[in-house]
Protein backbone atom coordinates (compact mmCIF):
# COMPACT_ATOMS: atom_id res chain seq x y z
CA UNK A 1 0.00 0.00 0.00
CA UNK A 2 1.42 3.41 -0.77
CA UNK A 3 0.19 6.63 1.00
CA UNK A 4 0.54 10.29 0.56
CA UNK A 5 1.01 12.42 3.79
CA UNK A 6 1.13 15.68 4.71
CA UNK A 7 2.33 16.86 8.08
CA UNK A 8 1.92 19.67 9.36
CA UNK A 9 1.69 21.96 6.53
CA UNK A 10 2.29 25.40 6.95
CA UNK A 11 1.89 27.82 3.92
CA UNK A 12 1.53 31.49 3.35
CA UNK A 13 2.23 33.51 0.12
CA UNK A 14 4.89 35.36 -0.71
CA UNK A 15 5.52 38.47 1.48
CA UNK A 16 2.39 38.49 3.07
CA UNK A 17 2.19 37.93 6.94
CA UNK A 18 -1.00 36.08 6.89
CA UNK A 19 -1.04 32.33 7.12
CA UNK A 20 -3.27 30.52 4.84
CA UNK A 21 -2.59 26.78 6.40
CA UNK A 22 -0.94 25.82 9.03
CA UNK A 23 0.09 22.74 10.72
CA UNK A 24 -2.10 21.41 8.46
CA UNK A 25 -1.90 17.24 8.42
CA UNK A 26 -4.00 14.88 5.66
CA UNK A 27 -3.18 11.38 4.38
CA UNK A 28 -4.28 10.01 1.14
CA UNK A 29 -4.01 6.42 0.66
CA UNK A 30 -4.28 4.59 -2.77
CA UNK A 31 -7.60 2.85 -3.67
CA UNK A 32 -9.03 5.72 -1.00
CA UNK A 33 -11.58 8.37 -2.45
CA UNK A 34 -11.41 10.73 0.45
CA UNK A 35 -13.66 14.23 0.09
CA UNK A 36 -12.81 17.82 1.02
CA UNK A 37 -14.75 20.17 1.51
CA UNK A 38 -13.86 23.97 2.29
CA UNK A 39 -15.41 27.78 1.92
CA UNK A 40 -14.13 29.50 -1.41
CA UNK A 41 -10.58 31.65 -0.48
CA UNK A 42 -10.18 28.55 2.38
CA UNK A 43 -6.98 27.67 1.11
CA UNK A 44 -7.89 24.62 -1.14
CA UNK A 45 -6.29 25.20 -3.89
CA UNK A 46 -3.40 26.13 -2.42
CA UNK A 47 -3.39 22.45 -0.66
CA UNK A 48 -3.82 21.34 -3.97
CA UNK A 49 -0.48 22.95 -5.30
CA UNK A 50 1.42 21.88 -2.40
CA UNK A 51 0.34 18.35 -2.54
CA UNK A 52 0.88 18.39 -6.38
CA UNK A 53 3.94 19.83 -6.12
CA UNK A 54 3.53 22.93 -7.92
CA UNK A 55 4.21 25.32 -4.55
CA UNK A 56 7.48 24.69 -3.12
CA UNK A 57 7.80 27.34 -0.16
CA UNK A 58 5.74 25.43 2.49
CA UNK A 59 6.49 24.66 6.31
CA UNK A 60 6.48 21.31 7.08
CA UNK A 61 7.04 17.76 4.78
CA UNK A 62 5.37 15.97 2.33
CA UNK A 63 5.83 12.04 1.85
CA UNK A 64 5.11 9.33 -0.61
CA UNK A 65 6.37 6.52 -0.25
CA UNK A 66 8.06 5.53 -3.64
CA UNK A 67 7.69 2.32 -5.08
CA UNK A 68 8.82 0.56 -8.05
CA UNK A 69 9.15 4.30 -10.23
CA UNK A 70 11.66 3.99 -13.15
CA UNK A 71 11.11 7.95 -13.96
CA UNK A 72 11.61 9.44 -10.73
CA UNK A 73 10.85 13.09 -12.22
CA UNK A 74 7.52 11.67 -13.79
CA UNK A 75 5.36 13.05 -10.35
CA UNK A 76 3.26 10.49 -8.76
CA UNK A 77 0.91 13.26 -7.94
CA UNK A 78 -1.14 14.76 -10.42
CA UNK A 79 -3.13 17.83 -9.91
CA UNK A 80 -6.06 18.16 -12.56
CA UNK A 81 -7.56 21.83 -12.24
CA UNK A 82 -10.15 23.36 -11.92
CA UNK A 83 -9.58 25.56 -15.05
CA UNK A 84 -8.72 22.91 -17.79
CA UNK A 85 -7.93 26.02 -21.05
CA UNK A 86 -5.49 27.21 -19.01
CA UNK A 87 -3.66 23.45 -19.13
CA UNK A 88 -3.32 23.11 -22.78
CA UNK A 89 -0.74 24.75 -24.58
CA UNK A 90 -2.87 27.14 -26.82
CA UNK A 91 -0.82 26.03 -29.85
CA UNK A 92 -0.87 22.73 -30.12
CA UNK A 93 -3.52 20.15 -31.47
CA UNK A 94 -5.45 18.50 -28.56
CA UNK A 95 -3.70 15.13 -29.92
CA UNK A 96 0.14 16.59 -28.90
CA UNK A 97 -1.18 18.15 -25.73
CA UNK A 98 -2.27 14.22 -24.80
CA UNK A 99 0.90 12.95 -25.51
CA UNK A 100 2.25 14.42 -24.05
CA UNK A 101 1.09 12.76 -20.85
CA UNK A 102 1.05 9.33 -22.24
CA UNK A 103 -0.17 7.32 -25.17
CA UNK A 104 -3.58 7.24 -24.94
CA UNK A 105 -5.42 4.03 -26.62
CA UNK A 106 -8.78 4.84 -28.12
CA UNK A 107 -10.95 2.55 -26.20
CA UNK A 108 -10.40 5.13 -23.66
CA UNK A 109 -10.92 8.21 -24.99
CA UNK A 110 -14.23 6.44 -26.21
CA UNK A 111 -14.90 5.88 -22.86
CA UNK A 112 -14.71 9.45 -21.99
CA UNK A 113 -16.62 10.39 -24.89
CA UNK A 114 -14.42 12.00 -26.85
CA UNK A 115 -14.70 12.11 -30.35
CA UNK A 116 -11.53 11.94 -32.73
CA UNK A 117 -12.10 14.81 -34.48
CA UNK A 118 -11.21 16.20 -31.47
CA UNK A 119 -7.95 15.35 -31.42
CA UNK A 120 -6.98 17.36 -34.40
CA UNK A 121 -8.69 20.67 -32.66
CA UNK A 122 -7.08 23.36 -31.02
CA UNK A 123 -8.19 23.90 -27.26
CA UNK A 124 -10.29 26.74 -28.01
CA UNK A 125 -12.37 25.54 -30.50
CA UNK A 126 -13.55 22.95 -27.56
CA UNK A 127 -15.79 24.08 -25.04
CA UNK A 128 -14.81 23.64 -21.17
CA UNK A 129 -16.17 20.33 -20.65
CA UNK A 130 -15.23 18.78 -23.14
CA UNK A 131 -11.21 20.28 -22.37
CA UNK A 132 -11.62 18.81 -19.13
CA UNK A 133 -12.13 15.04 -20.31
CA UNK A 134 -8.62 15.21 -21.78
CA UNK A 135 -7.16 17.28 -19.10
CA UNK A 136 -8.51 14.16 -16.63
CA UNK A 137 -7.27 11.75 -19.27
CA UNK A 138 -3.27 13.02 -19.50
CA UNK A 139 -3.67 12.98 -15.46
CA UNK A 140 -4.16 8.96 -15.53
CA UNK A 141 -1.11 8.29 -16.64
CA UNK A 142 -0.33 4.49 -15.81
CA UNK A 143 2.14 6.23 -13.19
CA UNK A 144 -0.05 8.03 -11.50
CA UNK A 145 -0.62 7.04 -8.03
CA UNK A 146 -2.58 9.92 -6.52
CA UNK A 147 -4.60 12.50 -8.29
CA UNK A 148 -5.61 15.72 -6.59
CA UNK A 149 -9.09 16.72 -8.11
CA UNK A 150 -9.67 20.63 -7.79
CA UNK A 151 -13.54 21.46 -8.27
CA UNK A 152 -13.23 19.46 -11.86
CA UNK A 153 -16.41 19.03 -12.42
CA UNK A 154 -17.85 22.42 -11.88
CA UNK A 155 -18.53 23.42 -15.11
CA UNK A 156 -20.10 20.32 -16.45
CA UNK A 157 -23.68 19.41 -16.31
CA UNK A 158 -25.27 17.10 -13.83
CA UNK A 159 -25.60 13.95 -16.38
CA UNK A 160 -22.07 14.49 -17.70
CA UNK A 161 -20.94 15.35 -14.00
CA UNK A 162 -22.12 11.77 -13.07
CA UNK A 163 -21.00 9.70 -16.06
CA UNK A 164 -17.57 11.28 -16.16
CA UNK A 165 -17.45 10.51 -12.13
CA UNK A 166 -18.32 7.11 -12.81
CA UNK A 167 -15.14 6.65 -15.63
CA UNK A 168 -12.75 7.87 -13.37
CA UNK A 169 -13.74 6.23 -10.24
CA UNK A 170 -13.99 2.81 -12.29
CA UNK A 171 -10.37 3.75 -13.46
CA UNK A 172 -9.21 4.93 -10.45
CA UNK A 173 -10.03 1.56 -8.94
CA UNK A 174 -8.86 -1.06 -11.42
CA UNK A 175 -5.19 1.20 -11.19
CA UNK A 176 -5.43 1.26 -7.63
CA UNK A 177 -5.10 5.54 -7.59
CA UNK A 178 -6.18 7.31 -4.64
CA UNK A 179 -8.27 10.26 -4.98
CA UNK A 180 -8.69 13.37 -3.45
CA UNK A 181 -11.99 15.53 -4.28
CA UNK A 182 -11.74 18.87 -3.24
CA UNK A 183 -15.33 20.36 -4.12
CA UNK A 184 -17.71 22.79 -1.95
CA UNK A 185 -20.14 20.96 -3.41
CA UNK A 186 -21.35 18.67 -0.01
CA UNK A 187 -23.72 15.80 -2.16
CA UNK A 188 -20.76 15.26 -4.83
CA UNK A 189 -18.92 14.65 -2.43
CA UNK A 190 -21.14 12.70 0.34
CA UNK A 191 -22.11 10.07 -2.89
CA UNK A 192 -18.51 9.89 -3.88
CA UNK A 193 -16.11 9.51 -1.47
CA UNK A 194 -15.28 7.02 1.38
CA UNK A 195 -14.34 9.51 3.42
CA UNK A 196 -14.87 13.02 4.08
CA UNK A 197 -12.81 15.84 5.88
CA UNK A 198 -13.74 19.18 5.97
CA UNK A 199 -10.64 21.93 6.12
CA UNK A 200 -12.01 24.07 8.82
CA UNK A 201 -11.28 21.07 10.64
CA UNK A 202 -7.67 20.43 9.69
CA UNK A 203 -6.52 23.67 9.29
CA UNK A 204 -8.00 24.91 12.79
CA UNK A 205 -5.12 26.70 13.89
CA UNK A 206 -6.14 29.38 11.33
CA UNK A 207 -9.76 29.24 12.48
CA UNK A 208 -9.37 30.10 15.73
CA UNK A 209 -6.31 32.01 14.88
CA UNK A 210 -4.12 29.99 17.13
CA UNK B 1 -31.11 43.68 -40.85
CA UNK B 2 -29.19 43.10 -43.61
CA UNK B 3 -25.11 42.98 -44.14
CA UNK B 4 -24.29 46.36 -45.52
CA UNK B 5 -21.65 44.75 -47.91
CA UNK B 6 -20.71 47.88 -49.39
CA UNK B 7 -19.61 49.61 -45.99
CA UNK B 8 -17.16 47.07 -44.58
CA UNK B 9 -15.21 47.33 -47.95
CA UNK B 10 -11.50 47.95 -48.07
CA UNK B 11 -9.97 50.23 -49.87
CA UNK B 12 -8.16 47.92 -51.80
CA UNK B 13 -11.11 46.03 -52.88
CA UNK B 14 -10.86 46.85 -56.40
CA UNK B 15 -7.00 45.24 -56.76
CA UNK B 16 -7.88 42.00 -55.12
CA UNK B 17 -11.66 41.79 -55.46
CA UNK B 18 -13.12 38.94 -52.84
CA UNK B 19 -10.21 37.21 -51.97
CA UNK B 20 -9.59 35.57 -48.62
CA UNK B 21 -7.85 37.75 -46.63
CA UNK B 22 -5.30 35.82 -45.63
CA UNK B 23 -4.27 35.24 -49.14
CA UNK B 24 -4.86 38.39 -49.95
CA UNK B 25 -2.31 39.24 -47.18
CA UNK B 26 0.39 36.35 -48.16
CA UNK B 27 0.03 37.79 -52.01
CA UNK B 28 1.04 41.73 -50.37
CA UNK B 29 3.62 40.18 -48.28
CA UNK B 30 5.10 37.95 -51.46
CA UNK B 31 4.95 40.67 -53.95
CA UNK B 32 7.00 43.01 -51.57
CA UNK B 33 9.30 40.71 -50.47
CA UNK B 34 10.21 39.73 -54.75
CA UNK B 35 10.68 43.16 -55.13
CA UNK B 36 12.98 44.31 -52.60
CA UNK B 37 14.59 40.70 -53.45
CA UNK B 38 14.78 41.70 -57.06
CA UNK B 39 16.20 45.60 -56.35
CA UNK B 40 19.18 43.30 -54.16
CA UNK B 41 19.95 40.92 -57.38
CA UNK B 42 20.05 43.99 -59.71
CA UNK B 43 22.57 46.14 -57.69
CA UNK B 44 24.33 43.01 -57.17
CA UNK B 45 24.95 43.24 -61.37
CA UNK B 46 25.99 47.05 -61.43
CA UNK B 47 29.38 47.47 -61.20
CA UNK B 48 30.00 50.57 -59.65
CA UNK B 49 33.62 51.24 -62.21
CA UNK B 50 30.52 51.27 -65.35
CA UNK B 51 29.07 54.00 -64.44
CA UNK B 52 30.55 56.00 -66.49
CA UNK B 53 31.07 59.88 -66.45
CA UNK B 54 30.07 62.15 -69.17
CA UNK B 55 30.53 65.30 -69.24
CA UNK B 56 28.47 66.47 -72.00
CA UNK B 57 25.37 65.42 -70.12
CA UNK B 58 26.21 66.98 -66.98
CA UNK B 59 23.67 67.71 -64.57
CA UNK B 60 20.93 66.79 -66.96
CA UNK B 61 17.19 67.37 -65.59
CA UNK B 62 15.37 63.66 -65.70
CA UNK B 63 14.42 62.31 -69.15
CA UNK B 64 13.42 59.31 -70.44
CA UNK B 65 17.26 57.76 -70.91
CA UNK B 66 18.05 58.97 -67.68
CA UNK B 67 14.74 59.14 -65.44
CA UNK B 68 16.71 60.36 -62.57
CA UNK B 69 18.54 62.89 -64.41
CA UNK B 70 22.32 63.19 -64.06
CA UNK B 71 25.00 64.21 -61.91
CA UNK B 72 27.52 67.08 -62.05
CA UNK B 73 30.02 64.51 -63.62
CA UNK B 74 26.84 63.21 -66.18
CA UNK B 75 26.55 59.63 -64.14
CA UNK B 76 23.08 58.30 -64.36
CA UNK B 77 21.52 58.67 -60.89
CA UNK B 78 18.98 55.87 -61.56
CA UNK B 79 22.01 53.41 -61.64
CA UNK B 80 23.62 54.90 -58.90
CA UNK B 81 20.20 54.65 -56.69
CA UNK B 82 19.62 51.31 -57.33
CA UNK B 83 22.93 50.68 -56.53
CA UNK B 84 22.73 52.24 -52.88
CA UNK B 85 19.60 50.84 -52.47
CA UNK B 86 20.49 47.03 -52.75
CA UNK B 87 23.57 48.38 -50.69
CA UNK B 88 21.01 49.90 -47.80
CA UNK B 89 19.13 46.29 -47.88
CA UNK B 90 21.93 44.68 -47.52
CA UNK B 91 23.71 46.27 -44.79
CA UNK B 92 19.69 46.51 -43.23
CA UNK B 93 19.77 42.91 -43.12
CA UNK B 94 22.89 42.14 -41.89
CA UNK B 95 22.04 44.69 -38.64
CA UNK B 96 18.88 43.23 -38.24
CA UNK B 97 19.89 39.97 -38.30
CA UNK B 98 22.16 40.89 -35.76
CA UNK B 99 20.28 42.49 -33.49
CA UNK B 100 17.70 39.60 -33.67
CA UNK B 101 21.10 37.71 -32.55
CA UNK B 102 21.60 39.80 -29.63
CA UNK B 103 18.13 39.77 -28.49
CA UNK B 104 17.41 36.12 -28.63
CA UNK B 105 20.78 35.72 -26.51
CA UNK B 106 19.98 38.14 -23.96
CA UNK B 107 16.06 37.42 -23.42
CA UNK B 108 17.08 33.74 -22.89
CA UNK B 109 19.66 34.82 -20.37
CA UNK B 110 17.21 36.65 -18.35
CA UNK B 111 15.75 33.47 -17.62
CA UNK B 112 18.65 31.85 -16.18
CA UNK B 113 18.11 33.38 -12.59
CA UNK B 114 17.10 36.77 -10.92
CA UNK B 115 20.58 38.39 -10.86
CA UNK B 116 20.80 37.76 -14.94
CA UNK B 117 17.10 39.23 -15.24
CA UNK B 118 18.20 42.66 -13.20
CA UNK B 119 21.46 42.58 -15.34
CA UNK B 120 19.68 42.08 -18.95
CA UNK B 121 16.75 44.84 -17.27
CA UNK B 122 19.70 46.85 -16.59
CA UNK B 123 21.49 47.23 -19.83
CA UNK B 124 18.00 47.56 -22.00
CA UNK B 125 17.36 50.77 -20.21
CA UNK B 126 21.10 52.18 -20.36
CA UNK B 127 20.77 51.87 -23.67
CA UNK B 128 17.25 53.00 -23.96
CA UNK B 129 18.31 56.08 -22.24
CA UNK B 130 21.38 57.28 -24.82
CA UNK B 131 19.76 58.69 -28.43
CA UNK B 132 19.94 55.61 -30.94
CA UNK B 133 22.08 58.30 -33.90
CA UNK B 134 24.36 59.46 -31.12
CA UNK B 135 25.31 55.44 -29.84
CA UNK B 136 25.87 54.76 -33.59
CA UNK B 137 27.48 57.89 -34.78
CA UNK B 138 30.00 57.00 -31.50
CA UNK B 139 30.58 53.20 -32.33
CA UNK B 140 30.94 53.39 -36.11
CA UNK B 141 33.61 55.76 -35.41
CA UNK B 142 35.52 54.16 -32.66
CA UNK B 143 35.11 51.15 -35.31
CA UNK B 144 37.10 53.49 -38.08
CA UNK B 145 33.47 53.55 -40.05
CA UNK B 146 32.77 51.63 -43.34
CA UNK B 147 30.34 48.86 -43.32
CA UNK B 148 31.56 47.04 -40.90
CA UNK B 149 31.23 50.40 -38.30
CA UNK B 150 27.97 51.17 -39.97
CA UNK B 151 26.40 47.19 -39.14
CA UNK B 152 28.24 47.01 -35.66
CA UNK B 153 26.69 50.36 -34.51
CA UNK B 154 23.43 49.64 -35.90
CA UNK B 155 23.04 46.29 -34.34
CA UNK B 156 23.95 47.11 -31.10
CA UNK B 157 21.20 49.72 -30.91
CA UNK B 158 18.40 48.07 -32.48
CA UNK B 159 17.98 44.64 -29.95
CA UNK B 160 16.23 46.84 -27.70
CA UNK B 161 12.37 46.50 -28.32
CA UNK B 162 12.73 42.29 -29.49
CA UNK B 163 14.75 42.00 -26.33
CA UNK B 164 11.92 43.49 -24.23
CA UNK B 165 9.29 41.64 -26.49
CA UNK B 166 11.31 38.33 -25.63
CA UNK B 167 11.95 38.40 -22.08
CA UNK B 168 8.41 39.54 -21.87
CA UNK B 169 6.75 36.64 -23.48
CA UNK B 170 9.28 33.92 -22.23
CA UNK B 171 8.32 34.88 -18.66
CA UNK B 172 4.66 34.63 -19.10
CA UNK B 173 5.32 31.42 -20.71
CA UNK B 174 7.17 29.75 -18.39
CA UNK B 175 4.59 30.67 -15.56
CA UNK B 176 2.06 29.30 -17.47
CA UNK B 177 0.24 26.49 -15.97
CA UNK B 178 0.82 24.19 -18.95
CA UNK B 179 4.77 24.73 -18.74
CA UNK B 180 4.26 23.81 -15.06
CA UNK B 181 1.93 20.62 -15.86
CA UNK B 182 4.62 20.07 -18.25
CA UNK B 183 7.00 19.49 -15.54
CA UNK B 184 4.86 17.67 -13.30
CA UNK B 185 5.08 15.13 -16.51
CA UNK B 186 8.31 14.51 -16.27
CA UNK B 187 9.39 16.63 -19.42
CA UNK B 188 12.72 18.36 -18.72
CA UNK B 189 13.47 21.90 -19.25
CA UNK B 190 15.37 21.22 -22.82
CA UNK B 191 12.14 19.59 -23.52
CA UNK B 192 9.98 22.36 -22.46
CA UNK B 193 12.11 25.19 -24.37
CA UNK B 194 11.92 23.01 -27.47
CA UNK B 195 8.26 21.68 -27.83
CA UNK B 196 6.52 24.92 -25.90
CA UNK B 197 8.77 27.74 -25.90
CA UNK B 198 10.57 27.98 -29.74
CA UNK B 199 7.23 27.99 -31.44
CA UNK B 200 5.64 30.39 -29.49
CA UNK B 201 8.18 32.30 -29.46
CA UNK B 202 9.63 31.89 -33.76
CA UNK B 203 6.26 34.65 -34.98
CA UNK B 204 7.56 36.95 -32.72
CA UNK B 205 11.21 36.53 -33.85
CA UNK B 206 10.04 36.56 -37.57
CA UNK B 207 8.31 40.06 -37.14
CA UNK B 208 11.24 41.56 -34.71
CA UNK B 209 13.55 41.06 -37.37
CA UNK B 210 11.38 42.35 -40.03
CA UNK B 211 10.49 45.15 -38.18
CA UNK B 212 13.83 46.37 -37.28
CA UNK B 213 14.70 46.68 -41.39
CA UNK B 214 13.16 49.86 -42.02
CA UNK B 215 15.02 51.56 -38.65
CA UNK B 216 18.39 49.81 -39.71
CA UNK B 217 17.96 51.58 -42.96
CA UNK B 218 17.20 54.97 -42.08
CA UNK B 219 19.76 54.88 -39.45
CA UNK B 220 22.83 53.91 -42.06
CA UNK B 221 21.45 56.27 -44.13
CA UNK B 222 21.56 59.18 -41.83
CA UNK B 223 24.79 58.58 -40.25
CA UNK B 224 26.47 58.13 -43.39
CA UNK B 225 24.59 61.49 -44.55
CA UNK B 226 26.36 62.86 -41.36
CA UNK B 227 29.66 61.81 -42.65
CA UNK B 228 30.47 58.49 -39.71
CA UNK B 229 29.36 56.03 -41.57
CA UNK B 230 30.36 54.35 -45.29
CA UNK B 231 33.11 55.73 -47.01
CA UNK B 232 32.64 58.56 -50.00
CA UNK B 233 33.06 56.47 -52.85
CA UNK B 234 30.83 53.82 -52.18
CA UNK B 235 27.17 54.70 -53.45
CA UNK B 236 25.24 54.54 -50.82
CA UNK B 237 22.49 56.61 -50.50
CA UNK B 238 23.60 58.89 -47.27
CA UNK B 239 26.57 59.58 -49.44
CA UNK B 240 24.80 60.29 -52.71
CA UNK B 241 22.21 62.90 -50.43
CA UNK B 242 25.16 64.39 -48.45
CA UNK B 243 27.01 64.72 -51.93
CA UNK B 244 23.58 66.51 -53.75
CA UNK B 245 24.00 69.27 -51.36
CA UNK B 246 26.25 71.39 -52.46
CA UNK B 247 24.11 70.91 -55.73
CA UNK B 248 20.72 71.93 -54.49
CA UNK B 249 21.06 75.12 -54.71
CA UNK B 250 22.12 75.44 -58.30
CA UNK B 251 19.01 73.76 -59.08
CA UNK B 252 19.54 70.30 -58.98
CA UNK B 253 16.85 69.32 -56.72
CA UNK B 254 16.81 65.81 -58.84
CA UNK B 255 19.96 64.61 -57.19
CA UNK B 256 18.14 64.85 -53.77
CA UNK B 257 14.82 64.10 -54.49
CA UNK B 258 14.48 60.76 -56.48
CA UNK B 259 17.00 58.73 -54.30
CA UNK B 260 15.50 60.16 -51.31
CA UNK B 261 11.85 59.11 -52.03
CA UNK B 262 13.25 55.51 -53.28
CA UNK B 263 14.61 55.73 -50.33
CA UNK B 264 11.48 56.34 -47.88
CA UNK B 265 9.59 53.88 -51.17
CA UNK B 266 11.76 50.94 -49.41
CA UNK B 267 11.60 51.54 -45.86
CA UNK B 268 7.88 51.79 -46.27
CA UNK B 269 7.86 49.04 -48.45
CA UNK B 270 9.48 46.62 -45.13
CA UNK B 271 6.87 48.29 -42.85
CA UNK B 272 4.10 46.85 -45.21
CA UNK B 273 5.57 43.00 -44.92
CA UNK B 274 5.87 43.92 -41.22
CA UNK B 275 2.35 45.02 -41.08
CA UNK B 276 1.03 42.14 -43.13
CA UNK B 277 2.93 39.65 -41.11
CA UNK B 278 1.54 40.51 -38.00
CA UNK B 279 -1.94 40.05 -39.75
CA UNK B 280 -0.74 36.46 -40.50
CA UNK B 281 0.95 35.61 -37.59
CA UNK B 282 -1.15 37.14 -34.84
CA UNK B 283 -5.15 37.37 -36.18
CA UNK B 284 -6.24 38.89 -32.59
CA UNK B 285 -4.34 42.17 -33.09
CA UNK B 286 -5.34 42.46 -37.01
CA UNK B 287 -7.96 45.19 -36.31
CA UNK B 288 -6.16 47.40 -33.76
Amino acid sequence: MVELKANKIGFRYGGTKKWILKNLSISLKDNQVKGLIGESGGGKSTLCKILAGYEGNFEGELKIDKLNTNDSKFNQVQLIFQHPERTMNPKWKMKQSLDESWEVSDDILEKFGIKKSWLNRWPNELSGGELQRFSIIRALNPKTKFLIADEITTMLDAVTQVQIWKLLLSMAKERKIGILVVSHDKELVNEICDEVVYLDDINHDIKYNL
Amino acid sequence: MSFDKERFKSPYSFLFGSMNLRTKTLLIISLVGLILFAIVVNSLFINVDNITTNFSIKNSQPSLQHPFGTDWMGRDMFIRTMKGLGLSVIIGAMASILSTMIAIFLALSSTLGKYFDHCVSGVTNLFLSIPHILLIILISISLGGGIIGVVVGVSLTHWIPLTRVLRAEIKQINTSTYVKLSKNFGRTKWWIAKNHLLPLLIPQIVLGTILIFPHAIMHEASVTFLGFGLSPHEPAIGIILSESMKYLSNGAWWLAFFPGLSLLIIVLLFDLIGDNLQRLLDPTQANE
